[in-house]
């Protein structure tokens, strides 16, 4: 193999991986305040791409656009998500959270069958096939916009965990639920907040993503695993982690593509999932527990 | 004593009604209901017994399927012999990625999402494998001769999966009356005090983990031998993972009969749903979807367990 | 019967168990006591293999069985029970017994009969088919007592087995860890109950904050300066926090 292909698989994975850690950027947010795993992640990430798209079809608004109506409606949908159905479900035990957003999981995915059938959609902007060639790689302006944007977000949530009350709170609670529960912090509240905001970050991840991608009813499972590779890698509830382990994923995707094929690329991913989990549960950064 | 009364009653039931049911449809769903509750109980011996919840049993399910596929298409091996091979690789695979997990004190939602990637990998590898078809499957060749593992009626397809049931009913009974299940349940219910009376945690679940892959991948041979047809997203899929774990969750974990209960309600409303609102693409699966959801919000101990809730209980189990 | 020297481990810079050595005469009915804090649980998760020593190590029958995994310690004759309760909830008084008594029967009904009898020695016979976690505080206490006494343990570590009981209480207790010893067990207790503490044990041990600092038959120790300064100080401390806040 010759450098002419690596770099720009390399390159190529990069900004697939910065999508990537958006996506875990929620969940990680999620896990790290409620210690609980979301796996409705990706059904969630479907609902919001058809958002985009449908937003797109029906009334012509740019996937940028939808920046401004996506995430909020998301985040809405994982506040009241969180309130009505997560915190009832737990009775004691983890596993449960996780069984009941598998339930939800299978519900939203196949009411999407439904509804729109397995086909894929794209929406094909006048912008989504330009290219930029980078060290002769050549990459889609939409890849480059998703890539910026992703970092953007994650240093503004970045700055929100650190900067305003509601992200000092969320922290706080993170650390210690009975001390915030002591100086006054609305537990509830902020829990659902804070799902919210997990959920809302996967709106910013829609928008970013559907102008190179596409949708279909599945379309997030591929997307859970990753999620969940990504935040392992990353150290659970690890902003920084997430990001780095993002951008690890994608080029072991695209690597890992072009050494094993096309369909076993995915393995690569996997691999580094377990292996993680074996040796290294808290992560790479993360601190031993 | 009284249970195992009841146990065979209702396996002797079982084992007759191809005489009195004569229309291939009710006779399929009785097979069909028994074959989810074989999937059922053998994830309950490791979920509902052991504590230990798996979002992967397609894996083990898939590898008993492809073992006896595969041998029999690539190398001619009587099916039969499959279906043992199909029990043992389950087995093994089961007790493989035990070992891995359990020695690095994976617990709770980790060892949910290490199952799941497991299944995830071997989908993705039999997807590119030329022995296994790859993703255009395996066929097994129609040859209906009962050494060959293939019947003309479907009551001997019955009768071959009521006695993997039965067998595997029989184990989760004495579960309740050995000193490993006593050790099981234990484990699942606090695994640092039963080490310190004595319980060696790991072993033990690496016993259940044999058992459930073993019945598993029974239930995988069986399924091969009765539909012919295999590929990845069938074996490993997500299907069988969440068929597997409603089951038991809807009918009541670690409980003898749970799985039968989940298994018979879950498909008189599947029935019912798609009377109700016909057999478009997915709408079964937002029923069960919808089960789960509800049955861990609000009746936890499954629907075998409302016998012994009183009214107040409800309410608790729904907080 | 038990020797444990230089036992010693930290949590972050906290050094909660630091340099302790001692030993339990087989026979024996020993105690630890010490205030709140002190690390004397830490040390019984030391020596049945919870935790792993930073340094030190621990000896029982003559073996060396540092860093051991709790379920071999188990096995060789040495059984903890735990401060904080942990019963199997969900499952029967007897059942939640009976696991212990399967360490050494593999029969079933072996076991139940085993675990029938125990729960009657410790004043659980009454409650066999009882969910455990519907028993009261005491009687999660004796559950405790009872499945590690189910194991026929050569050494029991009793981890505050009286905590959070009323006198009457205590008075029914202390004659059931008297009638275990007497059965031949060996036995090391915490315990903040200092009239357990007078009444049961021969020889005790003080720990403060990770260190030992006396030991000797329990009366002496209550007279010694050293030993009422690690209470009274911590004691002063209290009070006079408190007397702030009211101020
Ligand atoms: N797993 C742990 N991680 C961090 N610190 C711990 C851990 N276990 C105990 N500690 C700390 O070690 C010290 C000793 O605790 P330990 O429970 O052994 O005290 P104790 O003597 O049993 O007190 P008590 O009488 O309250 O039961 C305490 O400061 C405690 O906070
Ligand atoms: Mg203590």
């Amino acid at each position: 193999m010759n450098s002419a292909i690596l770099l720009p698989s390399i390159l190529n994975g990069t900004t697939t991986g910065a999508l990537y850690a958006l996506v875990a950027l929620g969940l990680t947010l999620i896990y790290g305040v409620l210690h609980i795993i979301n796996f409705a992640h990706g059904a969630l990430l479907m609902v919001a791409l058809y958002g985009v798209y449908f937003l797109y079809k029906l009334f012509g608004i740019d996937p940028y656009v939808s920046l401004l109506i996506v995430p909020p409606l998301m985040f809405c949908i994982g506040y009241v998500l969180q309130r009505l159905v997560i915190t009832r479900a737990s009775h004691g035990r983890d596993e449960n959270i996780l069984l009941v957003t598998l339930g939800l999981s299978i519900v939203i995915e196949n009411l999407a069958l439904f509804f729109f059938k397995s086909d894929t959609q794209v929406v094909d902007t006048p912008y989504g096939f330009e290219v930029v060639e980078i060290f002769g790689a050549f990459l889609p302006y939409p890849k480059i916009i998703a890539f910026v944007g992703a970092l953007v977000t994650a240093g503004a949530l970045w700055l929100f965990m650190e900067r305003t009350d509601l992200g000092r709170s969320i922290r706080a609670l993170a650390k210690e639920r009975k001390g915030a529960q002591l100086v006054g912090i609305n537990v509830p509240h902020v829990f659902a907040m804070s799902f919210g905001i997990g959920v809302g970050v996967l709106g910013i991840a829609a928008c970013l993503l559907m102008p190179s991608y596409y949708v279909s009813p599945q379309v997030g499972q591929g997307f859970v695993l990753i999620a969940f590779t990504v935040v392992v890698l990353g150290g659970m509830g690890s902003f920084g982690g997430a990001l780095i382990g993002g951008l690890i994923i994608g080029v072991v995707e695209a690597v890992g593509g072009l050494v094993l094929g096309e369909s076993l690329g995915q393995i690569g991913i996997f691999a580094v999932f377990i292996l993680i989990l074996l040796f290294r549960p808290q992560g790479l950064l993360g601190h031993k527990v | 004593m009284k249970q195992l009364f009841i146990l065979l009653g209702i396996f002797a039931a079982l084992a007759v009604v191809p005489f009195f049911v004569s229309s291939e449809f009710w006779l399929n769903a009785v097979l069909l209901t028994l074959y989810a509750a074989l999937l059922g109980q053998s994830w309950n011996i490791l979920g509902g017994y052991g504590g230990q919840f798996s979002f992967g049993h397609s894996l083990f399910f898939g590898v008993g399927a492809y073992s006896v596929a595969v041998f029999q298409v690539q190398l001619g091996v009587n099916p039969w012999i499959g279906l043992l091979l199909g029990g043992l690789f389950g087995s093994v695979i089961a007790v493989g990625i035990g070992f891995l997990t359990f020695r690095y004190g994976l617990r709770g939602s980790y060892f949910a999402l290490v199952t799941l990637a497991f299944a995830e990998v071997f989908r993705i590898v039999s997807n590119s494998l030329w022995w296994t078809g790859a993703g255009e499957g395996i066929l097994i060749e129609l040859d209906q001769r009962a050494v060959m593992m293939q019947f003309k009626s479907l009551s001997h397809y019955y009768w071959l999966l009521w006695a993997i049931t039965l067998v595997c009913f029989l184990t989760v009974w004495s579960l309740g009356r050995s000193r490993f299940g006593a050790r099981l349940m234990a484990v699942r219910d606090n695994e640092d005090a039963a080490g310190a009376i004595g319980v060696d945690a790991f072993t033990v679940k690496l016993k259940a983990m044999a058992l459930s892959g073993l019945f598993t991948g029974l239930a995988g041979v069986f399924y091969a031998q009765k539909f012919l047809y295999l590929d990845p997203g069938i074996a490993f899929g997500p299907a069988v993972s969440v068929e597997s774990l409603l089951v038991p969750i809807v009918g009541g974990l670690g409980t003898l009969f749970g799985p039968l209960l989940g298994a018979a309600a879950l498909h008189i409303v599947g029935e019912v749903a798609r009377e109700m609102i016909g057999d478009a693409p997915g709408l079964n699966m937002v029923v069960f979807g919808t089960i789960l959801v509800l049955m861990v919000m609000f009746l936890p101990r499954g629907i075998g367990g409302l016998g012994k809730m009183s009214v107040r209980n409800i309410f608790k189990g729904g907080k | 019967m038990l020797e444990i020297s230089n036992l010693s481990i930290a949590f972050g810079g906290l050094k909660a168990v630091d340099a302790v050595s001692m030993s339990v005469p087989e026979g024996g009915l020993v105690s630890l006591i010490g205030p709140n804090g002190a690390g004397k649980t830490t040390c019984f998760a030391l020596i049945t293999g919870f935790h792993k020593p930073d340094a030190g190590n621990v000896k029982f029958c003559g073996e060396d069985i540092t860093a051991v995994k709790p379920f071999k310690i188990a096995e060789k004759g040495m059984v903890r029970t735990f401060q904080i309760v942990q019963p199997f909830a969900g499952q029967s008084v007897l059942e939640n017994i009976a696991v212990g008594a399967h360490l050494h029967l593999r029969d079933r009904q072996d076991a139940l009969d085993k675990a029938s009898s125990v729960a009657h020695e410790v004043g659980l016979g009454d409650r066999l088919e009882q969910d455990a976690a519907d028993l009261t505080v005491a009687g999660r206490k004796r559950l405790e007592v009872a499945r590690a006494l189910a194991t026929d343990p050569k050494l029991l570590l009793l981890d505050e087995v009286m905590a959070g009981l009323n006198p009457s209480e205590i008075n029914e207790v202390i004659p059931v860890i008297n009638a275990i010893r007497d059965g031949g067990v060996t036995i090391l207790l915490i315990e903040h109950v200092m009239q357990a503490v007078m009444q049961l044990s021969e020889h005790t041990w003080v720990l403060n904050q990770g260190r030992l600092i006396a030991d000797g038959p329990p009366r002496e120790v209550a007279q010694n300066p050293v030993v009422i300064e690690a209470y009274l100080g911590k004691g002063m401390a209290e009070r006079l926090e408190k007397e702030k806040r009211n101020a």
